[in-house]
């Protein structure tokens, strides 16, 4: 993941202030969690801090029966979370997929901040990750000098969660080589963990679960075998549904980036903004925003980060080379270089579009114009 | 009004057993089957049109099998129709089944099709709608007002979203569902609906309880909103309680009515026979016809753009059908159809399925999982969370494709009527021998029987197969060879179901043709049909389907293939006068996507390819050429794009020769490239550098076929020397490669032509400056106009055209043009 969009986490007004940078969900939520523990009286399964209702309300937002605002972590479709949580609820593992910035992490650690109250028990998926990331791993002063035993076993997250009955999380699980995957399984479907080096096991205790996120459009690096993939339900988090969202999170982090890069703001970028994700939202879903013509899809992924760094991008071109207005030649390089991922084919595809809708659209004459010129 | 105080049949003093339902609704039908199999009435009273009566018996025929309709029709006007659609899970086909099995008569008892047909006569004639009778969808006077058509589907009292009133007499309309859902906190009635009635499983203990509970929910809303803006309900449930009453006196007690629960506080209600007769006074009538007709889920559901009708008749056909556990049948039925799609789905699939849709079902705090929990869990457990094979699941499953029959014996559908009609009017009598007619399409009579015969053959009725016209070859002529085979009159019966005239029905033929044509030529030919056939309604969706699959494909080919016949349509369109400016649009689309496309397509062909390829050059090129002429909005400048496209390909090294020499060709002939610049390209192509059989495609390419391109040669000598200096300085080995393309080349001229031809290189090179002195004239054309030879033709054209002596000069300064 390139640029998160996650929405900052509002600070809690009570506490003392977190020395730490971004604190933990459960931190930073942890008076609107109390408050509905508090109030929250429908059943809970074992070991879960709220019952599914009352995480629900904290991932989608709401107003509890005592004035309490809760403020909403994730803006989408309420189906998903309902599933999300459905799944957890039911004992099997859940996996989100989404591309790049739709807020996977950010709807996973929320889970397992309000199920589990912790949602630090986490893998961080790489190319690299060994087994020991996900099964235990030794420490080798211990074993040496006293032999293998229970003391001298460094235990990974997902062991930890299994014996206290917590929400172990794994991030990017398709990253993870085929064969550090598939040591879940054993995991996942017998729910426990065999030590063979002492003969002994951890077994999972009531209240254990698991969350993965994984990108669906790097399917291709790992892709996950059909017997991993057959003990995860499986919830797809969607791109923003609206221009307006999208274009809001797009300038929001912008703005949040510029000022970090130090750029100058540019005065009404917003049109720009506003063309960029409409040139990427049409791409992407196959239909001018009027419903009335379709499109070829281009290979590439087209998410709301890449718009965030082809304005960005842009705006560090306005800024240092033009006038520091941002303008359409400013982010049709950008987009070229976003849209035309296979050179063959999905040139013509952007051309295509820009033939057929850019070129008739009113007051795109411009943006066609500098389109026309870095496509050459 | 417990069973148990009344002895099966007679109820004493009880009333009748008034059975509220939802049309539709399989909760319903389940309810009304066991309150019947309680009370053992001696008479069921159905709401629909009592005209049906004499068709009931027909339910009961080996060969009926629901979805049908009952479908009402004025004789002299078989476009005004309206039609009563009964599911196997519809409470009224099951009263109905139950009274025909137990033998006890049922009876229609609403207000007859002969007044709500004629009231939607009305409302036409007071120009409400807007639109002729004839040309709505057959299942359209109905629309929100539920006198006749559809509505039966679904009755206001049902309906989450009151339609506005068609006659523009926009009272507040209640609606009922609505009110109660909103009162027990629902935000969707549908959903209330379904969790109160239609989820209950096989009712325990009273059956009648239930149509109890709600009649007195129905009261209440009754008496808070009066007939809740739908005043014709009043006139119908007066005329339902007159029947009510007359079916009491004939049975006493042991009445049963099955109508819309929002109905029943009305047939409850004590009234006058007067009071109920004075309301149906002077009611408008119209002579109506019923019969059976098949009908398709797809069309019960509200997808397939029919106004009413329910979302998801297959879920509902199932809940009926499924003796217990139904989202475990549902899941298992799920499994199957995904594994026969070659999804990997196993058992364990299933069992995780059904766990997530139950225990999210708690969530959502509803008895029992419905369709929406059903189908999250099927997305998140067997299909990955993907939408695509749950597309699959919703268009086969939660739909369904269920075709329901009519046996043979029910009376004519009125296609039939209006065929017979049409044929009547046209003077086109059905024939068995076969003959052939002439038509000439600028006549009116003739032009009206071309229509007829296109849209019967878009039908699938093939009276008449179109003939390659013998003489003439205008575009005004169609011949057609005509003969009617008895079993012709079964595919009217068949097409029936599209709609109850041939237009109409012919449009909802081509629009469903659109939707599930596999290829963008089956679209292209549809729209020719179309226009001939005069379909202007289904053009538009035609139209749409069009450019979406253009939009999609990504052959070139394809698309290429698909503009000549789109531009073809356009002439024709001209030629009858229809609009076809959006069919402009849609082929001007199509140019620019082959002109984008056309390029990249061009590279790496090998020798077959290629000359395919440049048939598809040759055939937009012609397209582009007529296109040009026709104004299109935002595509002005097609030729000059085309043109672009054509100096791009005889450009590019990479594009076969045959196509690089035919676009030089083409735009030779447009004046668009200077003979000197096409001499310049064949010296470089002919010059030693390139291969061989290269040059010798180019060269086909060039003035190769039936495109006059030996003509080309004879006129300028200056290709045929760089031809011939090229021919005579091919290496010997390379002589016989290139010999079988040279020789198809040049052996398509016509002889005349090759004679000159050899002459002309027997002479050998013709002094300088003879030919080539034109410079950038049109080839084949002398530089200046010879007045003399030009004279000499002007009697002959003034014969021609019949023109006067007097004003000859100018007119034929006109027609120089």
């Amino acid at each position: 993941m390139s640029v998160s969009i996650e929405p900052t986490p509002v600070e809690p007004k009570q506490q003392e202030p977190s020395e730490a940078l971004r604190p933990h969900a459960e931190d930073a939520f942890a008076d609107e969690l109390a408050a509905l523990a508090a109030q929250d009286d429908r059943p809970r399964p074992a070991r879960w801090k709220l019952s599914p209702w009352a995480v629900a309300t904290y991932l989608l937002g709401g107003v509890l029966p005592d004035g309490t605002v809760i403020t909403p972590k994730y803006v989408g479709p309420r189906r998903i979370v309902e599933v999300a949580v459905t799944t957890l609820a039911t004992d099997r593992a859940l996996l989100l997929l989404g591309v790049p910035g739709t807020a996977k992490t950010w709807v996973s650690e929320h889970l397992a901040a309000a199920v589990s109250g912790d949602s630090t028990l986490l893998v961080q998926g790489t190319a690299g990750t060994p087994e020991e990331a996900i099964r235990y791993g030794w420490n080798y002063a211990q074993l040496l000098a006293h032999g293998p035993s229970r003391d001298a076993l460094v235990p990974s997250p997902v062991m930890r969660a299994m014996a206290e009955g917590m929400t172990a999380r794994v991030e990017e699980l398709t990253r993870i080589p085929a064969d550090v995957q598939d040591t879940l399984i054993t995991i996942l479907s017998e729910k426990t963990l065999p030590i063979p080096e002492l003969g002994q096991e951890v077994q999972a205790v009531r209240g254990f679960n698991l969350i993965a996120t994984a990108n669906d459009r790097d399917r291709g690096v790992n892709d996950l075998s059909s017997a991993l993939r057959r003990r995860f339900n499986t919830v797809v988090l969607p791109l923003p549904e609206t221009p307006d969202a999208e274009v809001d999170i797009v300038s929001r982090r912008v703005d949040q980036i510029g000022r970090s890069l130090d750029l100058p703001p540019a005065p009404d970028g917003l049109d720009e903004i506003r063309r960029v994700v409409t040139v990427f939202r049409e791409l992407r879903d196959g239909v001018t925003t009027d419903g009335r013509t379709k499109l070829k899809s281009p290979s590439g992924t087209l998410s709301t980060a890449e718009a965030i760094s082809v304005v960005t991008n842009g705006l560090a071109l306005a800024a240092h080379f033009g006038d520091g207005v941002l303008r359409a030649g400013d982010v049709a390089a950008g987009i070229l270089g976003a849209v035309v991922r296979d050179p063959a084919a999905d040139r013509v595809i952007w051309q295509e579009y820009l033939e057929t809708v850019v070129r008739e659209r009113d007051g795109w004459k411009d943006f066609y114009r500098a389109c026309r010129e870095v496509s050459g | 009004m417990t069973i148990e105080e009344r002895p099966a049949g007679r109820g004493a003093g009880a009333g009748p057993v008034l059975l509220g339902v939802r049309h539709h609704g399989p909760g319903s039908a389940r309810a009304v089957r066991a309150a019947l199999e309680a009370a053992r009435p001696g008479v069921v009273l159905i709401e629909g049109p009592p005209e049906a009566d004499a068709l009931i018996p027909l339910a009961a025929d080996e060969e009926m099998r629901p979805p049908v309709a009952l479908l009402a029709h004025a004789v002299d006007e078989p476009g005004r129709s309206a039609f009563w659609p009964l599911a196997e899970f519809s409470p009224e086909w099951v009263a109905l089944r139950w009274a025909l099995e137990h033998g006890v008569p049922a009876r229609f008892i609403d207000l007859p099709a002969t007044h709500t047909l004629a009231w939607g006569q009305r409302e036409d004639e007071e120009g409400a709608r807007g639109e002729s009778p004839l040309d709505g969808d057959p299942a359209q006077p109905a629309d929100g007002d539920h006198a006749p058509g559809t509505a039966p589907a679904r009755e206001p009292e049902l309906e989450p979203e009151p339609e506005p009133e068609p006659d523009g007499a926009d009272e507040v309309r209640i609606d009922p569902l609505g009110v109660l859902a909103d009162a027990a906190g629902y935000d969707d009635p549908e959903r209330w609906w379904e969790d109160v009635v239609e989820h209950r499983g096989a009712g325990q203990g009273d059956a009648l309880a239930p149509f109890t509970a709600l009649e007195e929910a129905m009261a209440a809303l009754r008496e808070t909103y009066g007939s809740g803006g739908h005043d014709r309900d009043l006139v119908r449930e007066a005329y339902m309680r007159l029947q009510l009453r007359s079916a009491q006196r004939e049975f006493e007690d042991g009445v049963a009515v099955v109508c819309g629960a929002w109905h029943v506080p009305a047939l409850r209600q004590k009234t006058t026979v007067a009071a109920d007769k004075a309301l149906l006074k002077g009611l408008p009538k119209v002579k109506t016809d019923m019969t059976w007709v098949p009908w398709t889920h797809r069309r019960l559901s509200r997808v397939s753009g029919y106004g009413a009708g329910i979302d998801s008749p297959g879920w509902y056909g199932h809940l009926f059908s499924a003796p217990d556990r139904p989202v475990e049948r549902w899941m298992t039925k799920v499994a199957g159809l995904l594994r026969a799609e070659d999804r990997i789905v196993s058992s364990a699939h299933v069992i995780e399925a059904v766990r997530l849709a139950e225990t999210l079902a708690a969530m959502r705090g509803r008895p029992l999982p419905g369709l929406s929990e059903s189908t999250d869990a099927v997305r998140a457990v067997m299909c990955e969370g993907s939408d695509v094979p749950l597309a699959l699941v919703h268009d086969r499953l939660v739909v369904g494709d269920v075709l329901g029959e009519v046996p043979s014996t029910a009376p004519a559908v009125p296609l039939q009527r209006d065929l017979t009609r049409l044929q009547r009017r046209l003077r086109l009598k059905p024939e068995a021998l076969e003959r052939e007619l002439e038509l000439d399409l600028r006549k009116e009579n003739d032009a009206a029987r071309s229509r007829l015969l296109h849209r019967l053959r878009l039908l699938g009725i093939a009276w008449g197969e179109p003939a390659a016209s013998r003489g003439s070859t205008g575009t005004f002529r169609e011949t057609w060879r005509l003969r009617w085979e008895p079993e012709l009159s079964v595919r009217v019966a068949e097409a029936g179901v599209w709609g109850t005239t041939v237009l109409s029905a012919a449009t909802a033929k081509a629009e469903a043709d659109a939707v599930t044509a596999e290829g963008l030529a089956d679209v292209t030919a549809l729209a020719e049909r179309c226009l001939l056939a005069e379909l202007p309604d289904a053009l538009p969706t035609v139209m749409r389907i069009l450019a979406d699959r253009a939009a999609l494909d990504s052959d070139v080919g394809h698309l290429a293939q698909a503009l000549p016949a789109l531009v073809r349509s356009l002439r024709y369109g001209d030629v009858r006068g229809t609009d076809t400016g959006a069919l402009g649009e849609v082929a001007a689309g199509l140019a620019e996507r082959v002109f984008v496309g056309l390029p990249p397509a061009c590279a790496a062909l090998d020798a077959d390819a290629a000359e395919e390829m440049r048939r598809h050059v040759d055939a937009v090129h012609g397209a582009v050429g007529l296109l040009g002429d026709a104004p299109a909005a935002g595509h002005g400048h097609l030729r000059a794009r085309w043109q672009s496209v054509l100096r791009v390909l005889s450009g590019r090294d990479t594009v076969p020769g045959v196509i690089r020499g035919r676009a030089v060709r083409l735009l030779l002939d447009d004046g668009e490239l200077a003979q000197d610049e096409a001499a310049r390209l064949m010296g470089l192509v002919l010059s030693p550098g390139t291969p061989p059989a290269d040059a010798a495609a180019w060269i086909e390419g060039f003035v190769g076929g039936g495109s006059g391109g030996g003509m080309l040669l004879v006129h300028d000598e200056r290709l045929l020397g760089l031809v011939d200096a090229w021919l005579t300085g091919v290496p010997a080995e390379a002589f016989t490669d290139v010999l079988p393309l040279l020789r198809r080349t040049f052996s398509a001229y016509e002889p005349g032509v090759r004679r000159t031809l050899g002459e002309l290189v027997r002479r050998g090179p013709a002094a300088p400056g003879a030919a080539t002195a034109a410079g950038a004239a049109i080839p084949g054309f002398a530089a200046e106009l010879d007045t003399a030879r030009a004279d000499a033709v002007l009697p002959v054209v003034r014969l021609l055209l019949g023109l006067d002596e007097m004003d000859t000069r100018n007119d034929l300064v006109g027609v120089e043009r």
